[in-house]
């Protein structure tokens, strides 16, 4: 796009300004190792979630109780489990169940965080008061033992540890919109947008939301990591997936019974979560020094 | 001053009671049958019927509520379906072990993560600085109960440096007798090195990385916290004083965070408790988290909503007295 | 004006953020002796880097010079513990903004006290002592309950004052004061100055006075360098300064307002890109 081209028509290919902003950040992310290393975990987790079947070298549920607990060979490669199913390909159709948590629990909880957080600070008073007090209580409790308890209310399976996850991990982010949105407030052109009748839904969504976005974006990535090992914990002390799921956690539980025979049984699953968690950290990390100004400034 | 404080003490108030709304909602919609877990599968329909009148859940959810509330203000949890005792005998039995570990987890990790943050901002962008993000968004992003097993794996199994699971070996259990709950004090007070020992070999590996995963943090925060010091004008005073690095570093620029670094460390203490009772599964520990999960599994809903409440009312706690340090320590809110 | 044997004698001092392409000073000359000499130029000209840099406190910073000589030290390489010997007890510096430039959480006189006792062996009390005399030759009234108190309850003006006779107590021969009032209150300006100035004659200190104010700069020192984008454009003495030569120091003297002047608009500097060419032109 030419400088004349975005003067004389800013609203009208706001798509093409998205796709530059976002390759730019891409560029960007790129440039550092670490948050390039955390694109390429995090790239190829999504390409082996889609094309699990092609990749995987065995079917994940099919039982060889003649080869039980094999040590890692050419022919599987990370080892049999208890019931001589193949790790790897467990992995490899585990990275679809990791994926649908990450993406459930994304799509629910950015919006209701959002949403909370842009209300409560663009109304103030009493508005404000009591959604921070709700918050204020979801947040005094450590996430997982929220979510367990959840959990335990609801039953173990995979989609309820997914709905109890996300019924805790909101609360940070709509802290984080709040304040985004206080400091927003004052702002000349919300004021302007208030003097030309805009309605209060209108700005937040058009004003505030797209501004907020940036930060809550990074939050949401970095916190992905929490979730992640959530969902593992919840799947390791088996209220998570539910076997035979190859969720990663809780392969890891039911390895632990050979875990001194059979170092492999534990190892790869748990090198699978570290992998991805550490992913979305550096990912987190490295989207924060390319979107936010402050930290860029920072000495 | 007092009055920021009575104001503060009375959002504490108004959480608590939110805190009991949700632990009461969740023991609500449990699918588990309360009664059912208490008479048995055989029961007649009278014995069942009676029960269900006992525990009150006959009448409305607001009185349910009420009674409640009454309830938890005379401390009265009920009673464990599981071990037949009060819940609150159970906690009690149990929180010490956790609170051992925690605490002596919270010690390791608090000045692990102190020293390498103000390590890594002092060095800011230099290898020393990157190495430092490396180890600490490791622990950052390790499964806690993952890191246990290999640990076992690797300094029980393959070295034999640690002890394994649970508290102390399996010969010395009893030989001490119970005054505070904690076992190091215990041991040490009777004077029995040896149970001491053995229960210094146990904590050392779960205290360890436990210790690891929340240095994580404190590492994280310390370093952008010494960051802001470090730019700050008076830090250049210091230095045209004649003070050395190492004066200037740790008289005036940590001292200046030293009161955000409490409210850092309360904080991950109260998330130690998390992580306890992922590594007290893998490591047997006989404490609050086994207690927690044990009773998740087989829906013992009094047991369970009391752990909830403890962990939120330690959780509140811990954050009210962080608040109230700051005010005390800091002249500036004085 | 400067006498036989300098106490700062800096050629050709150059510096050079990181890998930034302009430098922040270039080849800057300077000689100094019991006297008191300003450096003037607009905000980014590269001022206060000089100072810093004469302190060596830019660690960080690519500083190059062909001497830097303080007394019998010579600044390009003496260690850094030969530095912490000088800093604060022969050459000390007054920053701008008292707000920011004492510890928030000390008491103020534990913050003048720590000066004496880097470099003086001695009890707290003498300390104390010493340090309370020296907050009331700053004419701070009340100097023991003032030692007491902390920043955020001392007002902008005493501040400072406190900030001088932090510096001013191991009786430094040279002082460099970084935009010394341009954070206070402008009733209390002239006080504060007016106390600088009368210890360091007293003391015959050396002093240089960074600023971006002409007339304070002409009515408080003997000799005044004018910077501009890292480069020195003229050195005249204060009285002099109607007859400066530099267009840019003309026009900085032009956009000066002045009392009884005409009313028409001051005129707005013309800055010309030769200027940055032209080289330290001061012999």
């Amino acid at each position: 796009m030419t400088l004349t081209n975005t003067a004389s028509q800013p609203r009208k290919k706001p798509h093409a300004q998205w796709l530059r902003a976002g390759m730019n950040i891409l560029r960007f992310l790129l440039h550092s190792p670490p948050s390039a290393f955390g694109l390429t975990v995090l790239a190829a987790l999504a390409l082996t979630a889609l094309f699990a079947p092609l990749i995987a070298s065995h079917d994940p549920y099919l039982q060889d109780l003649g080869n039980a607990l094999a040590a890692p060979s050419r022919a599987h490669y990370f080892g049999t489990d208890e019931l001589g199913r193949d790790i790897f390909s467990r992995l490899v159709f585990g990275a679809r169940i990791t994926l649908t948590i990450v993406f459930l629990v994304t799509i629910v909880v950015g919006p209701v965080g959002l949403f909370v957080g842009s209300v409560a600070g663009f109304y103030g008073g009493r508005v404000d008061t009591i959604l921070m007090r709700v918050t204020d209580i979801f947040l005094s409790f450590p996430s997982l033992i929220l979510s367990l308890a959840f959990v335990a209310a609801l039953g173990p399976s995979l989609n309820n540890a997914i709905i109890a996850i996300s019924l805790t991990a909101w609360p940070p982010i709509a802290r984080l919109a709040r304040a985004e949105t206080l400091t927003l407030r004052a702002a000349d052109y919300i004021a302007a947008a208030r003097l030309q009748g805009a309605s209060p839904s209108r700005i937040i969504w058009h004003s505030i939301v797209p501004m907020c976005l940036p930060s809550v974006l990074i939050r949401l990535t970095l916190n992905m990591a929490t979730v992640i090992l959530t969902a593992a914990g919840l799947g390791f002390l088996g209220l998570g997936a539910q076997p035979p799921l190859p969720e990663w956690g809780a392969m890891i539980a039911t390895g632990r019974r050979h875990m001194i025979d059979s170092w492999w049984l534990v190892t790869f699953p748990g090198l699978a979560i570290l992998s991805v968690s550490l992913a979305f950290n550096l990912l987190g990390d490295g989207l924060r020094d390319a979107l936010d100004p402050k930290q860029m400034n920072k000495r | 001053m007092r009055r920021a404080i009575v104001g503060q003490v009375a959002g504490v108030l108004v959480t608590l009671f939110g805190l009991l709304v949700l632990t009461f909602v969740i023991g609500r919609i449990m699918p588990v049958d309360p009664v059912r877990a208490m008479v048995g599968e055989d029961a007649t329909r009278e014995v069942y019927d009676t029960v269900y009148r006992q525990l009150g859940l006959d009448r409305p959810v607001w009185t349910q509520f009420f009674y409640y509330l009454w309830d938890v203000l005379h401390f009265d949890f009920g009673t464990s379906i599981r071990t037949g005792q009060p819940v609150l005998e159970d906690i009690k039995r149990v929180l010490p072990a956790t609170i051992e570990l925690a605490t002596f987890a919270i010690i390791l990790g608090a000045s692990l993560g102190i020293g390498l943050g103000v390590a890594a901002a002092v060095n800011k962008d230099s290898w020393i600085d990157h190495l430092i993000r490396v180890v600490s968004l490791l622990g950052h992003s390790m499964p806690i109960f993952w890191t246990g097993m290999i640990g076992l794996l690797l300094f029980y199994a393959g070295l034999g440096w640690v002890g394994g699971s649970g508290r102390m070996s399996q010969f010395y259990i009893g030989l001490v007798p119970e005054r505070t709950g904690f076992l190091l004090i215990d041991s040490a007070i009777s004077g029995n090195w040896e149970v001491f020992r053995s229960a210094l070999n146990h904590v050392i590996l779960p205290a360890s990385l436990l210790g690891y995963s929340s240095a994580a943090y404190i590492t994280r925060m310390t370093r952008s916290f010494m960051l802001d010091q470090l730019g700050q004008e008076y830090v250049t005073t210091a230095r045209v004083k004649g003070l050395s690095n190492h004066q200037t570093i740790w008289r005036h620029a940590f001292a200046n965070i030293r009161v955000q670094l409490v409210t850092i460390v309360a904080l991950a203490y109260g998330s130690l408790l998390e992580g306890a009772v992922l590594i007290e599964t893998v490591f047997a520990w006989p404490g609050f988290g086994q207690y927690l999960t044990s009773n998740l599994l087989i829906g013992d809903m009094n047991a369970v909503m009391t752990c909830v409440l403890v962990v939120g009312v330690i959780f509140i706690g811990l954050n009210l007295i962080s608040d109230l340090l700051y005010r005390v320590f800091d002249p500036r809110t004085r | 004006m400067a006498q036989t044997n300098p106490i700062l004698t800096v050629k050709n001092l150059s510096v050079r953020y990181g890998a930034n392409a302009e430098p922040a000073v270039r080849n800057l000359s300077l000689s100094l002796g019991r006297e008191r000499l300003g450096i003037v130029g607009e905000s980014g000209s590269g001022k206060s880097t000089v100072g810093r840099a004469i302190l060596r406190l830019l660690p960080r910073a690519q500083v190059t010079a062909e001497q830097m000589q303080f007394e019998e030290i010579d600044l390009s390489t003496a260690s850094e513990r030969q530095m912490l010997a000088v800093r604060g007890r022969r050459m000390t510096m007054i920053l701008q903004d008292p707000k920011f430039s004492l510890n928030p959480i000390q008491r103020v006189g534990a913050q003048v006290a720590e000066a004496y006792r880097t470099h003086f062996r001695c009890s707290k009390a003498v300390a104390r002592a010493k340090s309370v005399a020296m907050l009331e030759a700053v004419q701070i009234r009340d100097p023991e309950r003032v030692y007491d108190l902390y920043p955020h309850e001392v007002s902008g003006g005493m501040g400072q004052r406190i900030m001088i006779a932090m510096m001013l107590l191991t009786d430094p021969d040279l002082v460099i004061a970084d935009e010394p009032t341009s954070a206070l209150d402008v009733t209390v300006r002239l006080n504060v100055l007016n106390i600088l100035d009368g210890l360091v004659r007293d003391k015959g200190i050396g002093l240089i006075t960074i600023s971006h104010d002409l007339n304070l700069v002409r009515n408080f020192c003997d000799r005044v360098l004018i910077m501009y984008a890292g480069q020195v454009v003229e050195e005249l003495a204060a009285k002099d300064l109607d007859r400066a030569t530099h267009p840019y120091t003309r026009g900085l003297l032009a956009a000066q307002p002045r009392i009884g002047g005409t009313r028409q608009p001051l005129p707005v500097l013309e800055r010309q890109s030769e200027w940055k060419t032209a080289g330290g032109a001061v012999s």
